[in-house]
């Protein structure tokens, strides 16, 4: 009960409802019983003693009665119903929220499908549980004390002979109750494991294909479709060992209640209409009893579900605002960037060296900083600790002097704008995805932004043009669109700081460097970090970093880190291997090659 | 007109039922149809049986043994007839727990067939099937359609089937039992009939409403888990909370809607019923009064009217269900019938050992059928060269490859291996001639080493290294906590991009193909990387053909032959050297890099 305590801020304000919930079926229990009473009358004081004039206005009662009762079961059902959305409601946004809170720290460790099964199947759990469930279970014990008192009053020793049957009821109950939760655990990570497997080969049907492995990925889905029947039918053994159980001990009581009754109306000590007026009420105490298992069921797959949202919505949020959180203004920003001796590692990879040591980093105001490094060296680690995507272990980030710790998380992020390396489009369209993060752009913003980021032309020559519906659902669009839509989104706001996480790998040279010139023009006065494995997307940066696991390795100018060996020039030499001589003249590089670019296109 | 996120609904289905969709379905109870006949039967004869004569033997007890109209009680008989009732609970004991089980066996294994068959069939559909459908769409039919399917061949089929069985021995007793009074009871079913087939439509309509509005919630909720760090980054959560409040709302109205005519349901049957009581109460008491009938039968009609509503109630509902499942049956079947675009020949021939000549002759060939991709592409390249494809984003390159691989099949002309069309191969033996690392890297959940081994399952753990060796993944691969066996998770979440490239590039090299595609695979790897892979392939490419799809020059130059595509066409080709030598795309090309380099 603890699981349905904690939740109760999301349905204890609409007690009015849980009150109607079970009042209303409480009531429409009752009215059942007085029926059998009708029908009594009707046959003792009607029937049998042949006065039939009362015939006509006892029927009226009794379908006025069903009718009551119909409408009384009503109650309870619009209750229950108004009850369970409204607890669906209020669970569902606050995951929602929690879900838009939660650090990249933990979506780096959780998986889409068991998020989206908590979002959706836990909630339905809950849902069904706490509006109707919850009122059949108490109508279920109401009906238990009710009658047994009824029954008290008739014969007291008799009814303390049937009610024997409710320990045994309640410890095979119990240990149903026991036996089938972990079922149901299992379940739900068969099902999850079952959804994995799918989801998997789908996103990854073309390296399924392409290695013509569809036969091996049947086989995987194979096993976990059998592990899913296998526990499902797990779970009917379970019910086919206590379902029938509990009727069966239910029905004990009558058969025993009519042996030790009938017994004692033959010696006399009982009279027969006590006997039947006992035997009626038991049947109706026992009708609902066999309802138990299935109530049981629903408790136990709800408190499950209910845990699994709990679980959820008390996760801990790690990069979080504090009280003092300082508000930015966003005309005082100027952007000026310090990491000083900044180190992290991630928490949920311990295993691992840290991804950043004793980083240091100053970028004044307008400074263009670029950032070269193997895989797994740190670079998306520093800019992501700018973003407060995480927060560093040690040293400090510093954004205009101020702690980006002590800056408020939306004031901080709305004066950076990020392209990530894998670009990301939501299901709408091309518009929308631009002014993503500006709701309010005009048209022109937003072309002009798609202009800076060469995407303008080849939106244009979309069927839809801006309009074009882009994302899962959408037109399939190309690695490299899909980038400039992303710088465009990127470049849309304007930011005061601006970072581009290997985010033009997929582009041709040609139209990253028209890209790059469009960000140098709007980019004055506004600090840029830039990610890339090209030297010639990197070497018009003020400040090269260069990143070995973690470590700073190399840092200046392009002009100074050519002249160094290292990691730099080796990359240079690589890149550009048919002209070594400009290693040796790098300081006059630059007009050489104009000049012989510009006479070959004299010539060609 | 602004929409934040926008989410394609399915359509509102009218028409009530599909009967060839019926028959499908029970395609798949037909294997199990002697099951099915044993749970009915032994829920008919021992279930029926046990319900039937309990009354009956109470009612013995009491006119007989406790209070005989003689007068001579009988303690013996009395506990034998008790006794005879704890056989029939008994019996009702072992009937309930077999049916329990029966049922559940029957609807999980029909359940099993019908996912399987579906799986089954995805995986030999081609391309162009997944390019139209989100991956979220496809996951849904697989895992919920089905789901959605699995109460009814459960329950559902056995329940009905006894649900039958009892409504025609309630009215058959009835009939016999008193002919007149049965008759008049009978006619409240039609107006029961009329009224529950006007509100179950509304009701049905109103579930489908709801079901619409819940798969775009899951739509978005899928969306905005992957796209979480995007709406970070731009701080929109406040935007996006108050998107899915607007959202989660009208799910909620259409739920209130739907459950508040559900729940209309039971009472307005409970007061039809009402009307079938006042014509017990009335006529029956007439009946008696006249001296027609006797009170034993009237409260044994009592009881027995009571079990007649119970099955019709239960089989509307059960009409509703299937109603409700053929929605999910029909998305299934609409896969289940969809051809793979790229079907396999008869007599397809089994591609081996080959040279690795290809061969490209006038082909043409597009996405969409307005849009070309490629217009009457001819390339010849000789077994054992490595060929570079270079051209602006959108100018065929990935298509070349696509054909080649059979991903697609082209409109017109053909694609040759060795001078086989490979139309005329088998789709199994084409691939596994060819090894190919994609611009997307797609990591499995699992090992590491499974990974690599994943185009060639009998690799010895040496031969896994070896390759990861080669392409100078080794290194990343041991600093990981467990090596090889690290566990990588969904996408290979843990890893960096770039480390994720290398594993594919280790994993085609492991499949040791005829023909080697590299797909801008090197992307995101590091210039100091992709030059020691590129040693490492130069020994490993000798004597395979490979196609390189790059951007990057230092990846491109050292090719034998390079081509040159813009718009679908092939503009130049020829080696590095050559094609410096005149002027044109290639040479700009190259000179834009120097250019940018410096300007």
């Amino acid at each position: 009960m603890d699981i349905f305590r904690a939740l109760k801020s999301y349905y204890w304000q609409d007690k009015g409802f849980l009150w109607g919930s079970v009042v209303g079926l409480a009531i429409a229990t009752a009215l059942g019983l007085v029926y059998p009473l009708l029908l009594k009358t009707l046959i003792d004081d009607m029937i049998v003693p042949g006065k039939y004039e009362g015939v006509l206005q006892l029927s009226l009662v009794a379908v006025g009665i069903i009718i009551v009762k119909a409408g009384f079961q009503y109650v309870h059902g619009f209750s229950g119903g108004r009850l369970g959305n409204r607890l669906a409601y209020r669970l569902r946004n606050g995951c929602y929220e929690k879900l838009q809170q939660l650090s990249f720290s933990f979506y780096d460790k959780a998986r889409t499908g068991d998020l989206m099964s908590r979002l959706t199947a836990d909630i339905e759990g809950m849902r069904n549980f706490i509006g109707f469930g919850f009122a059949q279970l108490l109508n279920t014990g109401f009906l238990l004390i009710f009658g047994f008192m009824m029954m008290f009053f008739i014969d007291w020793k008799l009814t303390v002979m049937t009610f024997a049957m409710i320990p045994v009821l309640a410890y095979v109950a119990i240990r149903f109750e026991q036996n089938i939760h972990p079922v149901f655990r299992s379940i739900r990570s068969a099902v999850g494991r079952l959804t994995v497997r799918v989801q998997e080969n789908i996103t990854g049907v073309r390296t399924v294909k392409s290695f013509a492995r569809e036969p091996f990925e049947i086989n995987k889905f194979v096993k976990e479709n059998v592990d899913y029947r296998d526990n499902h039918l797990q779970l009917a053994v379970v019910w086919a060992k206590y379902f029938p159980v509990i009727e069966f001990i239910a029905n004990l009581s009558v058969a025993a209640l009519l042996l030790v009754g009938g017994w004692r109306v033959i010696d006399g000590s009982l009279s027969l209409g006590d006997l039947v007026a006992l035997s009626g009420m038991l049947g109706l105490i026992v009708a609902p009893l066999w309802t138990l298992g299935f109530q049981i069921n629903n408790y136990t797959q709800s408190k499950a579900s209910g845990e699994r949202l709990l679980e959820l919505l008390n996760q801990p949020i790690s990069v979080k605002n504090t009280k003092n959180s300082l508000e930015l203004d966003t005309n005082a920003v100027q952007g000026h960037i310090r990491f000083e001796d900044v180190s992290f590692r991630y928490t949920n990879r311990d295993e691992l060296p840290s991804a950043l040591l004793g980083f240091n980093l100053d970028a004044p105001a307008g400074a263009v900083i670029g950032l070269l490094g193997g895989t797994g060296s740190g670079k998306s680690t520093a800019v992501g600790l700018l973003l407060r995507a995480y927060d560093v272990g040690e040293g400090s980030v510093t954004l205009d002097g101020v702690d980006v710790r002590h800056i408020e998380l939306a004031s901080l992020r709305s004066q950076i704008s990020i392209v990530f390396q894998e670009s990301f489009l939501f299901s709408t369209t091309i518009k929308e995805n631009i002014s993503y993060g500006f709701p309010d752009a005009t048209q022109e913003e937003i072309e002009e932004a798609a202009r800076l980021a060469q995407a303008d032309g080849f939106i244009r020559e979309l069927p839809l043009g801006y309009d074009t519906i882009v994302g899962e659902r959408g037109m399939g669009l190309s690695g490299g669109q899909k980038q400039r839509i992303a710088i465009a989104r990127a470049l849309l706001g304007k930011p005061k700081i601006l970072i581009l996480d290997d985010a033009t790998s997929a582009l041709d040279m040609e139209t990253e460097n028209e890209i790059q010139t469009a960000i140098r023009q709007v980019m004055v006065g506004r600090t840029v970090f830039m990610i890339a494995h090209r030297i010639s997307t990197l070497r018009r940066a003020d400040e090269i970093v260069v990143l070995d696991r973690g470590h700073t390795i190399q840092r200046g100018t392009h002009e100074r880190l050519i002249r160094q060996p290292g990691l730099y020039r080796e990359t240079y030499r690589i890149q550009y291997a048919d002209r070594p001589d400009e290693l040796d003249q790098s300081s006059h590089a630059s007009e050489i090659t104009l000049v012989k670019s510009a006479e070959r296109r004299v010539t060609g | 007109m602004s929409r934040k996120f926008v989410y394609q609904d399915d359509e509102l289905i009218e028409k009530p039922f599909n009967w060839k969709q019926v028959g499908r379905l029970v395609g798949f109870v037909t294997p199990y149809k002697s099951a099915v006949t044993r749970v009915v039967f032994v829920m008919t004869v021992f279930g029926m049986l046990s319900r039937l004569a309990i009354p009956f033997l109470m009612s013995m007890a009491i006119d007989k043994a406790i209070h005989p109209k003689d007068g001579n009680s009988s303690t013996s008989l009395l506990v034998s007839l008790v006794a005879a009732m704890l056989i029939m609970y008994g019996m009702r004991w072992w009937a309930q727990k077999y049916t329990i089980q029966k049922t559940n066996e029957i609807g999980q294994k029909v359940i099993f067939d019908l996912r399987a068959a579906l799986f089954r069939h995805i995986q030999s559909l081609s391309f162009r099937f997944f390019d139209k459908r989100p991956a979220g769409s496809v996951l849904v039919r697989v895992t919920n359609d089905v789901n959605s399917l699995q109460d009814m061949f459960t329950n559902g089929v056995v329940n009905s089937a006894i649900d039958i069985v009892q409504l025609i021995g309630i009215t058959i007793i009835l009939l016999v039992m008193e002919p007149k009074l049965g008759l008049a009871i009978m006619i409240t079913v039609p107006l029961m009939f009329i009224i529950s087939s006007a509100l179950r439509k509304k009701i049905r309509m109103a579930w489908q409403i709801v079901r619409i509005k819940q798969s775009r919630i899951n739509s978005h909720l899928n969306e905005s888990i992957q796209g979480i760090r995007v709406t970070q980054a731009y701080a929109q959560e406040k935007e996006n909370i108050a998107f899915f409040d607007g959202m989660n709302k009208s799910n909620i109205r259409s739920w209130n809607t739907a459950s508040a005519l559900n729940q209309l349901f039971g009472p307005v049957i409970e007061i039809t019923s009402a009307v079938g009581t006042l014509i017990l109460l009335l006529y029956g008491t007439y009946l008696i009064q006249s001296g027609a009938m006797t009170v034993g039968v009237l409260v044994a009609f009592i009881t027995y009217v009571g079990s007649f509503w119970e099955p019709i109630t239960r089989l509307g509902n059960m009409y509703s269900q299937l109603l409700i499942s053929m929605s999910s049956a029909e998305r299934i079947f609409e896969f289940m019938d969809e051809k793979p675009a790229v079907p396999e020949k008869d007599g397809a021939v089994k591609l081996s050992n080959l040279n690795g000549d290809v061969k490209l002759e006038g082909v043409t060939f597009g996405y969409e059928s307005d849009r070309p991709a490629l217009r009457g592409v001819d390339l010849e390249v000789k077994a054992g060269l490595s060929v570079a494809l270079v051209g602006h984003t959108g100018s065929g390159k990935s298509t070349i490859v696509n054909l080649l691989c059979r991903f697609y099949d082209t409109v017109e002309g053909r694609v040759l291996l060795d001078g086989i069309d490979v139309k005329d191969a088998t789709i199994e033996s084409l691939r596994s001639q060819i090894g190919i690392v994609l611009q997307d890297t797609f990591i499995f959940s699992g090992s590491i080493r499974d990974n690599i081994r994943y185009g060639r399952p009998d690799a010895t753990d040496a031969e896994v290294e070896a390759a990861a060796r080669s392409v100078r993944a080794h290194e990343f691969i041991v600093d990981l906590p467990n090596g090889y066996d690290t566990e990588v998770e969904e996408r290979g979440n843990a890893l960096s991009v770039g480390q994720r490239q290398l594993l594919s590039f280790a994993r085609a090299l492991l499949a040791n193909p005829r023909i080697l595609v590299l797909d801008e695979a090197t992307a995101s790897i590091d210039t100091e990387t992709e030059l020691r892979i590129q040693e490492a392939l130069s020994t490993l490419l000798q004597g395979r053909t490979s196609f390189i799809v790059a951007h990057r020059l230092s990846t491109i130059r050292h090719s034998d032959l390079i081509v040159v595509l813009d718009h679908g066409e092939i503009v130049d080709q020829g080696s590095h050297d050559e094609l410096m030598k005149r002027p044109g795309h290639y040479r700009n090309l190259v000179d834009a890099q120097y250019r940018y380099l410096s300007a």
